[in-house]
């Protein structure tokens, strides 16, 4: 296997007493597309940027592309795409200009950025908006231009903080649409998320981040087989009846966790437990079988759900 | 800690000129050291074509101040009020010169400082926090202090067109009797940078803008120019008040155009006094500028 794009042991960042990033270790591999899940504070975007190279970290080691991003800063900020967590459009220009200023913060050609630029606003399906402002593009397209931006310089490793957060279903799919084409093309991505089914989309493998600590590491199905089952039937008894039910539960399924909106039960077989449980004479309000997804483990490693 | 991190920062500046770097590295190693050495060389170029774009969207402005408040001045107060002055105290007070000629370089300077208090603070809030392009650039790998001297070298060109301009109207209204007037150009743009510099790494501690940019302009911008020996010397005053105008840029940017533009009698120290005051002012707000974009950016 050639050698990992990146490499992070043992890394830490403190603010003052506080450590946003309490020793975490991970490596990804060329063309591998990395996942950092975790709440909000978890320390994600911290890391996102020690990786990218424009935060000192407090200890522990770091390489990217094989070099120290103490000490190659710009170097490796040349060779990576980066994605913030907030749109940094200059809103002050127009959506084509947005793309020929930062094309050239890499040392590129103006004729050659100004070729990309049109690729790229043609990737993020933003042909027609060229000499849009910025201010009247919607999240959606802001992002897909932030997108276009960070791959101005054909980058090796993109960085995504929290792509899609904010937009709605629709402009989501249009992005993960457009991040699966460049993972499809060998790109390297790192992306952190709070959105389970966004992990479950995009990474190869993830961890698990919870208060600047790696809970759990593994490709999305392994960490499902791990740390959930196959299916999960969720239950509403309404509020003020959930724990009671809950003690007569004993014995259903693999294992229980109740909410206070609602029970879950997790099992290789959800019809098969509803069945068991309407046929002990308790009927729930509503019920629903799913598959089980990362949402499940984050609850099971954490005890608290991922979203607010 | 903070000697931690002055020795690695230290460390990225020299990065290339470390063979042992170059040693072992991978193909993609390599890639990533052959493609930082343009923006590690002219990166603060690269934020100034940034910035020249941006201005481009205020090109109307920029050439309406440029040439329109100059024209505005130099008629207001270098005709009209001229008249009231040359006819009623005589040109002894100002030394010797018609009331046109001594507040032309005033005004040529105090224009500058007028670009510096435009162009270092809103704009510069702008770039660390309201729509934070500085840190987009950082992103990309320019680094910090380029960041800094990338807008403040887009702000020199924009002063020396400023002062062209300005200067190339002050020819049309005949108030440049000395041959040596040019080199006002020159000190006018020197003058804008000496604040402007300070300012700017003034505006960049800010983390928040609760109304101290308005008050910088009411309390220093524009009180500056009656200290300064702009509309009338500075010697008018009580020697006790003089010291205003010392430590104003303002002041020795004023006398310095003045020496230029018509002759102004002071001792040759006085005049090299002027020059380096301006470039110690300019000196320390660039490095502090700098060391500011380093502590925010990097963090
Ligand atoms: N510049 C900073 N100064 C002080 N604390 C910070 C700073 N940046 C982040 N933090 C803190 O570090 C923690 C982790 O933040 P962050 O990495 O942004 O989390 P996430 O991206 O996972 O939501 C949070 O508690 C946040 O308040
Ligand atoms: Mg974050």
């Amino acid at each position: 296997m050639s050698q990992p794009v990146i490499v992070a042991r043992d890394l830490v960042k403190r603010y003052g007493e506080f450590a946003a990033v309490d020793g975490i270790s991970f490596e990804v591999a060329p063309g591998e597309s990395f996942g950092l899940l975790g709440p909000n504070g978890a320390g994600k975007s911290t890391t996102m940027r020690m990786v990218g190279a424009v935060s000192t970290r407090t200890a522990g080691d770091l390489t990217i592309l094989g070099l120290d991003p103490d000490r190659f800063g710009p170097e490796i900020r040349s060779q990576l795409g980066v994605v913030p967590q907030a749109d940094n459009l200059d809103t002050e220009l127009r959506v084509r200009e947005n793309l020929l200023v930062y094309g050239r913060y890499f040392g590129l050609p103006r004729k050659l950025v100004a070729e990309r630029a049109d690729e790229l606003l043609a990737f993020a399906q933003l042909e027609d908006k060229g000499k849009a402002k910025v201010d009247s593009l919607s999240g959606g397209m802001k992002r897909r231009l932030t997108i276009a931006r960070a791959l101005v310089n054909d980058p090796r490793v993109l960085l995504l903080d929290e792509p899609t957060t904010g937009l709605d279903p629709q402009a989501r799919h249009i992005l993960w649409d457009r991040l699966f084409r460049l993972k499809e093309q060998g790109t390297t991505l790192l992306l952190t998320t709070h959105y389970m089914d966004e992990a479950e989309q995009l990474c190869d493998r993830l961890v698990v981040v919870d208060k600047g600590t790696i809970m759990a590491e593994g490709t999305p199905a392994a960490l499902i087989r791990r740390y959930s089952s196959r299916e999960v039937l969720e239950m509403r008894f309404g509020s003020d009846r959930n724990a009671d039910v809950a003690g007569r539960l004993a014995g259903i399924g693999d294992r229980l966790e109740v909410l206070p909106d609602r029970i879950l039960v997790y099992s290789e077989n959800g019809e098969a437990e509803l069945e068991r449980i309407t046929g002990a004479g308790l009927h729930p309000i509503t019920s629903l079988v799913r598959r089980s997804s990362l949402e499940d483990v984050f609850l099971r490693l954490t005890g608290r759900s991922l979203i607010e | 800690m903070s000697e931690v991190r002055r020795s690695r920062s230290a460390a990225e500046g020299d990065a290339y000129r470390d063979p042992s770097a170059m040693d072992a590295a991978s193909d993609v190693t390599r890639a990533a050291l052959a493609a930082g050495r343009n923006p590690r060389r002219w990166g603060a170029w690269y934020v100034a074509e940034h910035r020249f774009r941006v201005m481009r969207s205020y090109t109307g402005t920029v050439v309406v101040a440029g040439i329109g408040s100059p024209l505005l001045y130099l008629y207001a107060l270098g005709v009209g009020l001229a008249t009231i002055v040359d006819g009623s105290v005589g040109a002894e007070p100002v030394g010797g010169v018609s009331y046109l000629v001594f507040v032309a370089p005033a005004l040529l300077a105090s224009a500058a400082v007028t670009v510096a208090g435009e162009e270092f603070t809103y704009p510069i809030m702008l770039g660390y926090k309201w729509n934070p392009t500085f840190s987009g650039m950082h992103a990309a790998p320019i680094r910090p202090q380029q960041v800094a001297d990338g807008v403040i070298l887009s702000v020199a060109v924009r002063m020396l067109v400023n002062a062209v301009l300005f200067f190339a109207l002050m020819l049309v209204f005949g108030a440049v009797p000395a041959a040596t007037g040019f080199l006002a150009i020159a000190s006018a743009v020197l003058t804008g940078l000496a604040f402007g510099a300070v300012l700017m790494a003034y505006t960049s501690t800010l983390e928040e803008d609760t109304g101290q940019l308005a008050m910088v302009m009411r309390f220093v911008v524009l009180p500056m120019t009656l200290f300064s020996g702009t509309f009338f010397p500075l010697t008018v005053f009580p020697i006790w008040l003089q010291p205003i105008g010392w430590i104003s840029p303002l002041w020795h940017g004023t006398e310095l155009a003045r020496v230029f533009t018509y002759g102004y009698p002071e001792p040759i120290w006085l005049t090299v006094v002027h020059v380096a005051y301006l470039v110690a002012m300019f000196a320390v707000g660039w490095v502090w500028a700098r060391r500011i974009a380093v502590r925010r950016l990097r963090k």
